[in-house]
């Protein structure tokens, strides 16, 4: 048995091989190896079904689908569907939309955990500083529905507290969320709230990796601490937050649509309706439902998702940075 | 205010005495904390303590921050709800076996996949996390479940999101951080079979990264609505989060089998504060385990960072 490990772990130079020998040399590596492939069975399985099938299933967006004809039996139209939806009212607003929440999202909750992170990293008490943190995550946990709950019951404008306070101060008493200009900030800030603390968690592990000689060497050299931050600490951020942020730039698109969906209601959907909660309508709710134009218009979105990840990873990759592949 | 404040101070490594400018930061940095500290609790503990409240006091607006004319009423009709005590008995359902099935999967997929020897790693890798980066869409994913026969029965929520490519990533690169390689290396020299190396040496050390994905997967099914939304309509198999939703967001709340009231004012109000009660009942699983594994949670998070 030793001996049979012993050459089976030594195989013989490969230069000395010609090409049929050393197709062989993986096929014997890939049955020595035959339990690994058990294990990978059902999880392959999971996903070739449940991913790679649905993208195949895609082209019925390139199809006139009818049911019993089935996937590969309906009528083949080419981009009738995508043109449709290009000369449909809804294209540009969904696109407006779309884009607008998805970049407002962006840009208003990048910057909070990095203040936050910085200012926690400066407390030296354990205790304080761990139920800061504690007490920051814990809206993480809280589900879509129950945020959007939250949410109605605090605007309320009878007695939702800010909602309240609203009224009785602007003299305005339709509910904020049947107000279309506001239906972007509420997604936006709500989100805020409840995903910050969590976010702050990457930046204070990348805080912790910094030298701390560099903060011991600066002290002595009469640093404060606010010099120190400046310095130290941000130039330290910098790697990690110009990673996040192209990463979040090229996931942008990919907007929380269970949480607009939620929110919406027929007076707000001018600026709330996005393109994900609209193929949801369009396909799966709505009294006609169209199987083809849904799906087209999934995959539009679904491209342009890819490109812009794509087009991030690059960007990483030009920083000199470790990218996603 | 002072001592208060005096607690907070750093006393961390330095002993180099704080200038007076480093004393006036710390003081505005407590400040600023103890800010976002009051802006993340004031909702949780608003809803906790208008959950205590009369319903005449909540929709009065008379709960500021602590309940006024306490009472439990709200809890006893929740709990009596069938509507609501059957979303509890089915969530919970979900997410038990729901994450069971997750954690099995991904271990098992995270397992081969984690090995330097497998050959063809590099082609599976990327097989199983392109998925991540481009999706067929809603609806050839909801024709696919479709097909297969699972709308409307338990297993839709469970079979179609057996594995979060995400967490599977997470799991890789746990168990090829932590577990060294030399350890393979001497199982294989005593002839220790992939199976056994598996059940014998990988699951053992990997307890903490099953703890974080039973967390993460539990959690989400414990908070999903929206595939029961779009794969469940049979009343009787809907999680909390479904039958929440319409109480929350539709405002369809029945109290006809619960109360004798009669005024529709009276009834109002009576949703309204339910409102509050259902928000505290439905998050308390979540909120009651969190804190036990937050240890762990943090740890999965900075996993997440460092990719496979």
């Amino acid at each position: 048995m030793q001996t049979i490990q012993q050459s089976q772990s030594q195989p013989a130079p490969r230069w000395q091989l010609p090409q049929a020998i050393r197709q062989n040399q993986l096929l014997i590596n890939m049955a020595r190896r035959w339990q690994l492939y058990v294990f990978l069975i059902l999880p392959l399985a999971y996903i070739i079904i449940f991913h790679y099938v649905p993208m195949v299933g895609a082209q019925i967006a390139f199809r006139d689908f009818v049911p019993t004809q089935g996937v590969w039996g309906s009528e083949w139209v080419g981009l009738e569907n995508f043109n449709r939806f290009f000369d449909s009212y809804m294209f540009e607003r969904l696109i407006l939309n779309t884009v607008t929440l998805g970049l407002y999202s962006l840009f208003a909750s990048f910057p909070i955990p990095i203040i936050l992170a910085l200012s926690l990293n400066q407390v030296g008490n354990q205790f304080f500083k761990k139920t800061v943190q504690m007490m920051t995550y814990a809206p993480y946990f809280i589900s879509t529905v129950v945020m959007v709950g939250l949410i109605l019951q605090f605007l309320n404008p009878r007695f939702g507290v800010l909602g309240q306070f609203l009224a009785e101060t602007t003299g305005n008493n339709t509910s904020l969320l049947s107000q279309p200009d506001l239906f972007q900030s509420i997604f936006v800030w709500s989100g805020v709230w409840q995903y910050t603390g969590f976010a702050t968690i990457i930046y204070l592990a990348a805080l912790t990796t910094i030298d701390p000689s560099l903060h011991e060497a600066a002290t002595v050299d009469g640093a404060n601490r606010l010099q120190r931050i400046r310095h130290i600490d941000i130039p330290g951020l910098l790697p990690v937050t110009t990673m996040l942020f192209i990463l979040n730039l090229g996931n942008f698109i990919n907007i929380g649509f269970e949480k607009v969906l939620l929110l919406q209601n027929p007076v707000n959907l001018r600026t709330s309706e996005i393109l994900n909660t609209y193929v949801y309508k369009i396909g799966l709710a709505s009294p006609t439902l169209d199987f083809s134009y849904a799906t087209a218009i999934g995959l539009y979105r679904g491209v342009i998702a890819l490109i812009l990840v794509v087009l991030a990873n690059w960007a990483i990759k030009k920083l000199g940075q470790e990218g996603l592949w | 205010m002072a001592t208060l404040l005096g607690r907070f101070r750093n006393n961390s490594s330095s002993n180099i005495e704080e200038s007076t400018g480093d004393k006036i930061f710390i003081f505005f940095n407590t400040i600023f904390l103890l800010i976002i500290l009051a802006i993340v609790l004031y909702p949780l503990i608003y809803v906790l303590s208008a959950s205590f409240s009369e319903p005449t006091a909540v929709t009065a607006g008379r709960v500021k921050l602590l309940p006024v004319d306490f009472t439990v009423s709200g809890y006893e009709k929740v709990f009596e709800h069938p509507r609501i005590m059957t979303g509890f008995a089915n969530s919970f359902f979900y997410t038990v076996v729901g994450s069971i099935v997750n954690v099995f999967m991904t271990m098992i997929a995270a397992y081969p996949l984690s090995r330097n020897d497998l050959p063809g790693r590099k082609i599976l890798i990327a097989f199983f996390f392109f998925p991540m980066i481009f999706q067929g869409g809603l609806i050839p994913f909801f024709l696919v479940v479709r097909d297969l026969g699972l709308l409307n029965t338990r297993w839709a929520l469970i079979i179609p999101v057996a594995i979060s490519v995400w967490n599977l990533m997470i799991a890789i690169s746990f168990l090829r951080s932590s577990i060294p390689e030399a350890l393979l290396e001497a199982a294989q020299m005593d002839g220790c079979s992939d199976f056994r190396y598996f059940i014998s040496i990988v699951l053992p050390l990997s307890k903490p990264i099953i703890a974080v994905l039973f967390l993460f997967y539990a959690v989400w099914h414990w908070n999903q609505y929206f595939l029961a939304l779009i794969f469940l309509n049979s009343e009787d198999l809907l999680p909390v989060q479904l039958v929440m939703r319409d109480i929350l967001v539709n405002n369809e709340l029945d109290l006809s089998m619960l109360t004798d009231i009669q005024s529709q004012a009276a009834q109002m109000m009576m949703k309204e504060q339910l409102k509050f009660t259902v928000i505290v009942v439905a998050s308390l699983p979540v909120m009651i385990i969190y804190p036990l594994v937050q240890r762990y949670f943090v740890t999965g998070i900075t996993l997440g960072a460092v990719k496979g």
